[in-house]
């Protein structure tokens, strides 16, 4: 161990290993998944225009979130991301609060995409004639095995992180480029399938709060602000790139699948962008869209453990929270009594809650969140 | 009945890895914390950038 263990003097630091790409990946890959499944919800109240409206409302609103992140981590470049901007800008009781709504809003969302993933793959099994398929060892086995990843390293987490949230993008771009142009091999409807606002201007404001599953935990990037090996430069590019990765995902997503499934379908289906790959009668593309979707979704529960374990590092480094938990371990330079510490957390909510339950409580932490951004930014221009 | 048995071993393999997994972790954490002094591992301080630290794994074969 002690080879390799890196040691200056008598300190140890999370490892500064990370670029601009694996930024991206954490971005991205926690909010990719609400491409797959969740903002099709819009879609059921409002229709289909009131979707579109939500996608770039949220969309305008997201990227002034990663401008403003952009702007404040060149400044504040440390771990726990507005956890750290809070505390260097407003103060130590707004600081603890960030803190908690990070480490909640992350490891519910990461519980969440376990319930999700082990949800699909019950389908699955289900689908393929199995009978009294379970979901709970899939449930376990994400978080378990996610959790040991991100123990052992940041590097090779968030490599993980960027190759299977580089294939659930593709997958996006592929059921795209195969539904649009000369060669598509399904007739896209949009004439006959967009019906105007069926609930009115009501149905806009009603689908508003769905439009932020498209954008949802860009800021999480931030998180990453003591490993990356030049945070000025890979955080705003990483972030700046996600928002842009994202905004073309949300609108591909919206024109593929408003353009194969009536609103009424649309609005409340469970994975809308494998539904258009089985309208397009493709086996591979169907193929490539599960793929795509268990990929979002193991993506975001991993990007959400590497989040939510650096806001509760940090914490405990500045003994907001027990000092124990702002070590970090020799070899593998990773905040590991927080990781571990979470695992529990998420496995008590993914075993025992129910979905709809604990994505509201990632939302409100999320919110809780957001509101402070705005104050933060604005004493931030004045200090 | 066969295709059964089949998923159900999916779902025991899924506990085994789990368990595997969470029984690393917990004794690694165990090993690490005798091994190393309690000032030690919790050294890491906000702002402290070592370039010493700065490293690229794919062009330096990994830290040393």
């Amino acid at each position: 161990m002690s080879q390799t263990t890196t040691i200056h003097g008598e300190k140890i630091s999370l490892l500064r290993v990370l670029g601009p790409g694996h930024v991206w990946a954490l971005g991205v890959g926690i909010v990719l998944v609400g491409e797959y499944m969740g903002w099709n919800f819009a879609v059921g109240k409002g229709g289909m225009i009131a979707a579109l409206i939500a996608c770039w409302v949220a969309g305008l609103l997201y990227t002034c979130v990663a401008m403003i992140d952009s702007e404040v981590t060149s400044t504040v470049a440390a771990a726990g991301g507005q956890y750290a901007q809070a505390k260097h800008i407003v103060g130590p009781l707004m600081a603890f609060n960030v803190g908690l709504f990070l480490v909640f809003a992350y490891t519910m969302l990461e519980a969440a995409n376990a319930i999700t993933l082990g949800y699909l793959v019950q389908t699955v099994g289900t689908m393929a004639g199995f009978e009294g398929v379970h979901d709970k060892p899939f449930i376990v086995l994400t978080i378990v095995f996610l959790a040991w990843l991100n123990y052992r390293g940041v590097y090779a987490t968030l490599t993980f992180n960027l190759v299977i949230t580089a294939i659930a993008f593709v997958a996006i771009l592929v059921l795209f480029t195969a539904v649009i142009g000369p060669w598509a091999i399904v007739e896209l409807n949009h004439k006959d399938l967009i019906t105007g606002l069926p609930y009115g201007w009501m149905g806009v404001i009603a689908a508003l709060h769905f439009g932020l599953w498209y954008y949802l935990g860009i800021e999480g990037t931030t998180q990453a602000a003591e490993e990356v090996r030049s945070p000025a430069r890979a955080l705003p590019l990483g972030t700046m790139l996600g928002m842009i990765t994202l905004l073309i995902a949300a609108t591909m997503t919206w024109y593929i699948c408003s353009g194969l499934m009536p609103w009424e379908y649309l609005g409340q289906a469970v994975t809308p962008l494998f539904d258009a790959a089985r309208l397009t009668g493709s086996g591979p593309l169907m193929v490539l869209l599960f793929v795509g979707t268990i990929f979002s979704t193991l993506a975001s529960a991993n990007g959400c453990i590497n989040d939510a374990s650096r806001a509760w590092f940090s914490m405990g480094r500045d003994r907001y929270l027990p000092v124990v938990f702002g070590a970090v371990h020799p070899k593998y330079r990773t905040p590991y009594r927080s990781i571990v510490f979470l695992v529990p957390v998420a496995l008590v909510f993914a075993y025992y809650a129910p979905l709809d339950q604990v994505i509201t409580f990632s939302i409100l932490s999320g919110l809780l969140g957001y509101t402070f951004m705005s104050i933060n930014v604005m004493m931030f221009r004045r200090k | 009945m066969e295709g059964m048995n089949a998923f159900q071993m999916l779902e025991y393999a899924a506990w085994g890895i789990s368990a595997l997994l969470a029984l690393w972790m917990l004794f690694d954490l165990t090993v690490t914390d005798r091994t190393y002094s309690e000032d030690l591992l919790t050294s890491s301080r906000e702002g402290e950038i070592d370039d010493a630290l700065v490293i690229d794994p794919p062009h330096q074969g990994g830290h040393k």
